[in-house]
């Protein structure tokens, strides 16, 4: 079954308080941030608390993803390094404008593998993509390595980059995110939305992920552990919904059975696209634990 | 690994611990600690100090360590940190040694 990404929690990789904590809000991701969450002054600690934290403690099924400094600092090789050995699941590169920067992370982790004699490839890759540059570039990027298991979008700079700030409707978002999700889904990896900053705005924080959600994301980064449950109830298929898609299916499995080229339900006719997005519904209804795997076979 | 200068690395938040390490001439590591759980655990967070600074192979040390329930992994990440500013080395880590005995 495809892994859920419907959250992925920032948390500041100097806190340890929060890097101890992480997993008990319920995220689907936890993402501990080397980045613009930490003090110049203090990226070697935390890189150390990072490495110590992921190579001692147990996260469970949770998915750890560590933001990593770029290259072009002094300190994005050391990240690497330091997250590579110590086993995360996902490095996410920051600022990513052309396909270029991916493969240079790329050859720095598989160096790393090597070295330490871990499989070449089994640590992944998301990029985020901060910039107009980026976003034009984002098919380029989402293909530029076999790691990547998605690409996100970074609103801030980018806005701020489009001369423009972020509005309540999020209309000034809509070319990017579009693009992106585009990108994402010719490559055949996730799409990953950016972060909702007002996090007292739970009306506005809803629209927003009502939004995303519409236009095809996977989900949502979150950076306070009370936006959670709400992405996981807007992304969780209604009862309703299910038991409309159990219908298409098993529609599909009788014409199938019959040998029926064309499918009907209640007198009217189901195309294939319909068929995919119902067992789609099925599968995430499954991974929400609102629905048991193969219901759809029993009579 | 030779100390050259006094060093901090941690705060004073909980779930946290500070570390200070600053080189001494005699060869042996001090260790002074405060923490509010020193009746419990204070043995076990000395050893977790002491065993990071000898595996990094520090041999004059006088560390003073304020604790505020910090895990095993924070601990030595604190004292790994601290000991590499106190060296003086930037950049430089040396990766091998330190995920050998951190395994």
């Amino acid at each position: 079954m495809e892994r859920l990404r419907r959250t992925m929690m920032f948390v500041p990789g100097s806190n340890p308080g929060m890097v101890k904590d992480a997993y008990i809000y319920g995220s689907d991701s936890i993402m501990f941030d080397l980045e613009d969450a930490v003090a110049l002054t203090e990226k070697d600690s935390a890189r150390f608390l990072v490495y110590n934290a992921i190579k001692t403690l147990d996260y469970g099924d949770k998915e750890i993803v560590v933001r990593i400094n770029g290259l072009d600092t002094p300190y994005g090789r050391d990240d690497i390094e330091a997250v590579v050995r110590a086993g995360v699941d996902v490095i996410r590169l920051p600022k990513t404008e052309a396909r270029e920067d991916v493969i240079a992370v790329d050859e720095v982790i598989e160096e790393v593998e090597r070295k330490i004699g871990r499989e070449i490839g089994s640590t992944k890759m998301m990029a985020a993509i901060e910039s107009p540059l980026g976003v034009l570039n984002a098919y380029s990027i989402a293909t530029a390595s076999k790691r990547l298991i998605g690409i996100a979008l970074g609103a801030e700079d980018y806005v701020t980059n489009m001369k423009t700030k972020r509005y309540p409707d999020g209309l000034e978002l809509l070319g990017a995110r579009s693009q992106i999700v585009m990108a994402a889904r010719a490559a055949g990896i996730y799409a990953i939305d950016t972060v909702y900053t007002d996090v007292d705005n739970e009306e506005g924080f809803r629209k927003e992920v009502e939004l995303i959600k519409q236009l095809g994301f996977d989900g949502k980064s979150v950076i306070n552990p009370r936006q959670i449950p709400l992405v996981h109830e807007i992304y969780t298929p209604t009862q309703d919904e299910i038991q409309k898609a159990i219908k298409v299916v098993r529609a599909a499995r009788e014409a199938e059975e019959k040998g029926l080229g064309v499918i009907s339900l209640n007198g009217k006719m189901i195309d294939k696209p319909i068929v995919e997005r119902a067992e789609r519904i099925l599968q995430l209804a499954v991974a929400s634990g609102v629905y048991k795997e193969g219901m759809e076979n029993e009579k | 690994m030779k100390l050259i200068k006094r060093a901090v690395a941690g705060t004073l938040e909980s779930s946290d611990i500070q570390v200070i390490i600053e080189p001494r001439e005699e060869a042996c590591i001090e260790i002074e600690l405060k923490s509010s759980v020193e009746k419990q655990f204070g043995r076990q967070i000395r050893r977790v100090i002491r065993e990071t600074l000898e595996a990094l192979g520090v041999e004059n040390a006088r560390v003073i360590a304020t604790d505020r329930g910090a895990l095993d992994c924070t601990i030595r990440a604190r004292v790994l940190c601290a000991a590499y500013r106190a060296s003086g080395i930037k950049g430089k880590y040396d990766w091998e040694v330190i995920d050998k005995w951190n395994a």
